[in-house]
């Protein structure tokens, strides 16, 4: 793509164009194919003592769609904030797409989309005024193609309907759409979102997950942050998991699964036998309910328990093995309580 | 960082990135009239502006009621108004000299106060920061375009009052202070560099705004507390035992433009007052620079 096909052209083709070089790897227009996001020992004390994060190692990789989990308060958006610039780390260094912040944030931000905390605009102003300021104060955007790089965003999450229309007015999803709009203005290769859905019916927040999804086809590296595994759970390549200003576990979704150990689950009348039959094959934690008998998989093949339980003459009307619930190996990393514990 | 953001090369063509093809409009301008529409088109700024307008209206008009002609010449506000029932030009400083004591301050730290603490309210601060606007570029296009809307009001003031003075009273050849009648053309020149000369004390106050706008995300308390300066500033400045601090102040010099309305000029009493209003100016935005590109944007 030329240089002149990047000035003119708006929206959604202008975005598919940078989106070379992410997950395939290979050296494109987007730089050196290093991680899109870095951050060694990264450390921030507020003046009030209190340590929101603490020795904080990010690596996010490019082409990934990388959920920042944690509960509220355990440090994820005083991170963004530094990975922005926005915040001046007390130690440690932040690296995006290569590039120092806030050394290079002038060179590099404009390459970052970004949502911060949630929407936050000009009440008085119509969303396309509100978006019309924002891309007035980037220095690299092309003034002769702001409007219709402005309505492409607009129509890109639905907005181009309610342009004129004062912010004020806007419900919470349209405000969180018109934020989402803001990181589309330019084409981007790195997108920072900070709990995006915060609010949201689940109408609302199946629109921002299919958004997020989109933009991330195009291979744009998305760092998504969410105190709710389960809404970024289906679209994350990798997660980060924060607790209390720490990082808890960082890696892919299935590193994370094999944290957690399966369980088998056996439909039957018995539950009686069947539990006895499952303690006596040395499976641990047996749980009875109502029809139903579960316990800890650990190596045995299910089949080979399936043998035992029906030569143990137990009916058995069904037997699974869901996979492990990432909402409970989340729960277990961050703590049960959703309050800040720092 | 600041220094980073002064001095980085536009990204274009940076690290392999495409290059964007050069502005139509330098994006430094761009920032400006983006600045500019939002003083400017906001309405409360607007109520402020047909505020300053209409009072040099009823001002005349309660002059003119009152059949000016007794004032006791004492300061240069009743001087003014002696004038008046000669000439209608006079309304324009007396309508300054009036509103420069409480209105005029109000108007400017209603949107120097606002400047940084209003965006840091509403959030968008750090939506502009991470645009990124640099915060060097933003703070230089905040403090133009208060030194901007400082200017508007003066003029409309002085404009207003001009109008009105044409409509209520006789306007012809001048008058000064001094005795010696000047053309009305002349005359009116000395009223822009009134005009200017304020500006030039509104700027000092919208400085001292601007720094006081980078410690808080309160508006209403930036504002509050400019107001207060200005109006401690002024009381300060008419206590005697204060005398030996007096020339400091901010608000000392903002009445010494009479001098434009004698002949000669009394340049000196003026050359002093600009030079407090621009070691004002820079000593003020030096604080508002070094707070805000050295704070952590928590908003």
């Amino acid at each position: 793509m030329s240089a002149a096909d990047t000035g003119t052209e708006a929206g959604p083709a202008a975005e598919a164009g940078t989106g070379t070089g992410a997950a395939a790897g290979p050296p494109g227009p987007s730089g050196p194919p290093g991680p899109a996001i870095t951050t060694c020992g990264l450390t921030k004390r507020f003046r009030g003592g209190q340590l929101a994060v603490d020795d904080l190692a990010l690596a996010v990789p490019r082409g990934s769609v990388y959920g920042f989990l944690g509960p509220n308060g355990s440090g994820k958006t005083t991170t963004i904030r530094m990975l922005l610039g926005l915040i001046y780390p007390t130690r440690g260094s932040v690296r995006l797409l290569g590039d120092p912040v806030p050394g290079s944030a002038a060179r590099v931000l404009p390459r970052v989309g970004s949502l911060v905390e949630g929407p936050a605009f000009y009440p008085y102003l119509s969303g396309r005024a509100n978006l019309a300021r924002i891309d007035a104060a980037d220095r690299t955007a092309d003034p002769r193609t702001a409007a219709t790089r402005i309505d492409a965003s607009l129509d890109r999450v639905g907005l181009l309907g309610a342009a004129k229309k004062r912010y004020r007015a806007y419900s919470l999803g349209m405000k969180q759409r018109l934020a989402i709009a803001t990181s589309l203005l330019q084409p981007r290769e790195l997108i920072i979102l900070d709990e995006p859905t915060n609010g949201l019916d689940p109408q609302g927040t199946r629109e921002v997950r299919g958004l997020i999804r989109e933009i991330a086809t195009d291979g744009v590296t998305v760092l998504v942050s969410s105190h709710l595994l389960a809404e970024v759970e289906q679209i994350c390549t990798h997660v980060g998991v924060m607790r209390t200003g720490r990082l808890v576990f960082q890696g892919t979704l299935d590193e994370l699964r094999s944290m957690g150990s399966r369980r088998i689950v056996i439909r039957t009348a018995q539950t009686g036998e069947a539990a006895q039959t499952l303690t006596g094959l040395g499976l641990a934690d047996v749980r009875s309910a109502d029809g139903e008998v579960s316990a800890q998989l650990s190596d045995q093949a299910p089949e080979h328990i399936c043998r035992e339980l029906v030569l143990a003459g137990v009916g058995v009307a069904g037997l699974d093995t869901p996979r492990p619930n990432l909402e409970d190996l989340f729960v277990g990393l961050t703590g049960e309580g959703f309050d800040v514990d720092g | 960082m600041s220094t980073a953001e002064v001095t980085a090369a536009p990204p274009a063509g940076v690290a392999g990135q495409p290059a964007r093809s050069p502005a139509a409009v330098p994006a430094w301008l761009r920032l400006l009239r983006s600045e500019l529409r939002l003083v400017f088109r906001r309405l409360r700024n607007l109520a402020l502006l047909a505020a300053l307008a209409a009072l040099p209206i009823l001002l005349g008009i309660a002059l003119r009621l009152a059949a000016p002609g007794g004032g006791n010449g004492g300061d240069a506000g009743s001087a003014f108004i002696s004038q008046l029932a000669g000439n209608g030009v006079f309304l324009a400083f007396i309508a300054i000299t009036l509103m420069i004591a409480l209105v005029l301050p109000l108007a400017i730290a209603v949107v120097s106060g606002d400047s940084m603490a209003g965006e840091a309210n509403l959030g968008t601060l750090r939506y502009l920061l991470t645009v990124p606007a640099g915060r060097t570029r933003l703070l230089a296009a905040k403090y133009v375009a208060i030194v901007v809307f400082g200017l508007s009001a003066c003029c409309v003031t002085v404009a207003s009052a001009l109008a009105t003075g044409a409509v209520l009273f006789p306007v012809g050849p001048v008058t000064l202070l001094s005795g010696n009648t000047v053309p009305l053309g002349q005359g009116l020149l000395r009223v822009l560099f009134v005009t200017l000369y304020v500006a030039g004390a509104m700027a000092a106050l919208g400085a001292i705004g601007l720094a006081i706008s980078t410690f808080t995300e309160h508006p209403i308390g930036a504002i509050a507390t400019v107001l207060v300066l200005a109006v401690v500033s002024e009381i300060a400045d008419n206590i005697p035992q204060f005398a030996v601090v007096h020339p400091y102040l901010p608000s000392h010099w903002w009445l010494y433009f009479d001098s434009l309305l004698r002949t000669p000029i009394a340049t000196a009493d003026m050359l002093h007052g600009l030079l407090s209003f621009g070691v004002y100016a820079v000593v003020f935005c030096a604080i508002a620079w070094a707070r805000f590109t050295s704070a952590d944007v928590t908003s």
